[in-house]
């Protein structure tokens, strides 16, 4: 379980976070919504001990995060930040392997290799994984990024925009094994999204952010209202049923 | 895929150490080691100014290599290295502020000032890139030659001040002629750093992908930065000390390598540190037999050869590079 108690974090006076708390309970997929600048980045760059907030904690089943030793803590949550531009020129394969590294330390063990061949085969990189990073197309780098974390196998996922850049296919592919992760495996994930539809679908819960707080936190059936979504995004924003499904329109 | 090119370079620096082996000003024949045994003035060459040479070639050119890749991973651009971050013009004030104040100090003493004032200087450097806006790739060698050329005039302003502008050249401008036995021990501390490197392997090219990748992989960034700059320091120092700056080597080994093979250190490091002693190796023959029997001091054939590689480096894989 995580908990988050009234994290802060302010730059040059401005507060990105004001006063966050949140229960993540144990598995299961929750979205985290928001107009720009709500914060969601933030949250999960603090909750990824990127950057250390002014005031709250983080714990992860009682332990606080920021104190805790960061190879511990490697073994049990795993975070990927938006805009992963490689600067070190690493194989497909060379990248997944380093999810391993707080598990292996760089001695790679045949059940590293197991973790990383299957994650390599869930984001279908098995032709590119002896590419260089650079030389693949952003949504190709992307799922390489996706699989390093699948790699790490964490009981904590946090996804920052894992749908940048990603086709179609692809991006239903990792919902659907996101999903999947949390259902059959019992991980915690949490994901920053902009289409809130692909939130509606696959996510067993829905936050919303605005301003740094985080103003609702529900199921998607309780979420997904015309007024809310109108309200947060100060755009008009109609909810639909179609084919059983939540689906807004803006 | 990189075992076959680790024994290629491997075989190209023994071949090439046995050629450095046998040219040089005096008189120096395999066949009458031969002959005359261990009593021929062949082995009193070899033993005191050949092999201490061409070790000392190896050692510098693997140590300035191994610098060059590990800031290029740490600092997350492909056009530093000591010589352009301010590293070895620090090392070389060290080495002036030791023969004003110290003279007396022993060589090892020197190296150890040298590397204080090499880490502050590469620490300055960082520093500087934390507050300026990096807007291009360039701007961070940039920012490192105008800090370079900084604490270099300073350098020369002391030396001229005390009229030691003569010895400041020995130590700017690499020489290896000067090198034998007894004058460039120092630089097996180079073979501990590669050692040292290699054990790091891991961790430094996880650094090189940038702090949050670090953190998230359970890394201390800021720890493993220290280290790594450390060991350029000291591996920098040992070099200036010794046989002084080589331009170019550390720009252009591990770009190479970087494109043929990647920034995976565990892979990369052994082919740029052989690398780096064959291409010093190849520089030095040149030097040695172009206006045979004098010589062309080393910093002078890098410098061709060097900036022809690193031009060809620029022009081929623009983006890649960058």
């Amino acid at each position: 379980m995580i908990a988050i108690e009234s994290l802060c974090k302010s730059y040059d006076g401005t507060p990105v976070l004001d006063g966050v708390d949140l229960i993540l309970p144990q598995g299961g997929v929750t979205a985290v919504i928001g107009p720009n600048g709500a914060g969601k980045s933030t949250l999960l760059s603090v909750m990824g001990r990127m950057i250390r907030a002014d005031a709250g904690r983080v714990t992860l089943d009682g332990r606080d995060l920021a104190t805790a030793p960061g190879s511990e803590v490697a073994r049990r949550l795993a975070v990927l930040r938006q805009d992963n531009q490689p600067s070190a020129r690493l194989t497909v394969q060379d990248l997944v392997t380093f999810g391993r590294y707080p598990h292996s330390h760089g001695r790679t063990t045949a059940q590293d290799r197991v973790h990383v061949a299957r994650a390599i085969a869930y984001l279908g990189l098995g032709d590119l994984a002896d590419r260089f990073l650079d030389e693949l197309s952003g949504g190709q780098r992307q799922r390489a990024f996706i699989a390093m974390v699948l790699a790490q196998d964490t009981d904590v996922i946090l996804l920052d925009e894992p749908l940048n850049n990603l086709d179609m296919r692809h991006a239903v592919g990792i919902m659907a094994l996101l999903r999947d992760a949390a259902r059959d495996l019992g991980k915690t994930i949490l994901v920053v999204l902009h289409d809130i539809n692909m939130a509606a679908a696959y996510c067993d819960r829905i936050v919303v952010m605005q301003d740094g707080r985080l103003i609702h936190h529900g199921p998607p059936e309780e979420i997904m209202t015309d007024a809310l979504l109108s309200r947060v995004y100060a755009t008009p924003v109609t909810v639909h049923r179609v084919a059983g499904r939540l689906v807004a329109l803006y | 895929m990189s075992t076959p090119v680790t024994l290629w370079t491997a075989m190209a620096v023994l071949v090439l150490s046995c050629i450095s082996l046998c040219i040089g000003a005096g008189t120096f024949d395999l066949q009458a080691l031969w002959t005359d045994g261990w009593h021929a003035s062949e082995v009193e060459v070899l033993l005191v100014s050949r092999l201490p040479r061409t070790l000392a070639l190896i050692l510098a050119g693997a140590g300035l290599a191994i610098t060059g890749l590990i800031l290029q991973i740490l600092v997350r651009n492909r056009f530093v290295e000591p010589s352009t971050v301010g590293t070895t013009e620090s090392a070389s004030l060290g080495v002036l502020l030791v023969v004003l104040l110290a003279p007396g100090m022993p060589v090892v003493g020197r190296m150890l000032v040298a590397a204080t004032f090499a880490l502050a200087g590469t620490g300055l450097f960082l520093l500087i890139l934390r507050t300026v806006p990096l807007r291009s790739v360039l701007m961070v060698p940039l920012v490192g030659i105008v800090l370079s050329g900084v604490i270099g005039a300073v350098t020369t302003f002391l030396a001229f001040r005390f009229d030691l502008l003569q010895s400041i050249g020995a130590w700017t401008m690499g020489d290896f002629s000067v090198v034998l036995r007894g004058r460039y021990e120092l630089l097996w501390i180079v073979l501990a750093a590669v050692a040292m490197a290699y054990a790091m392997a891991d961790r430094l090219t996880v650094a090189g992908m940038g702090h949050d990748f670090a953190t998230n992989l359970g890394l201390n960034h800021r720890s493993v930065m220290t280290l790594g700059l450390v060991i350029v320091a000291i591996v920098s120092a040992a070099v200036v000390v010794t046989v002084g700056t080589i331009p170019f080597l550390g720009l252009v080994v591990p770009n190479v390598v970087s494109l043929a093979l990647g920034d995976n250190m565990r892979r990369s490091l052994p082919v740029v540190v052989l690398g780096g002693a064959a291409l010093v190796l190849v520089c030095d023959i040149m030097g040695r037999i172009v206006i045979h029997p004098y010589e062309i001091p080393i910093g002078t054939t890098m410098g061709v050869l060097g900036s022809a590689l690193f031009l060809w480096l620029l022009l081929r894989g623009r983006s890649r590079v960058a």
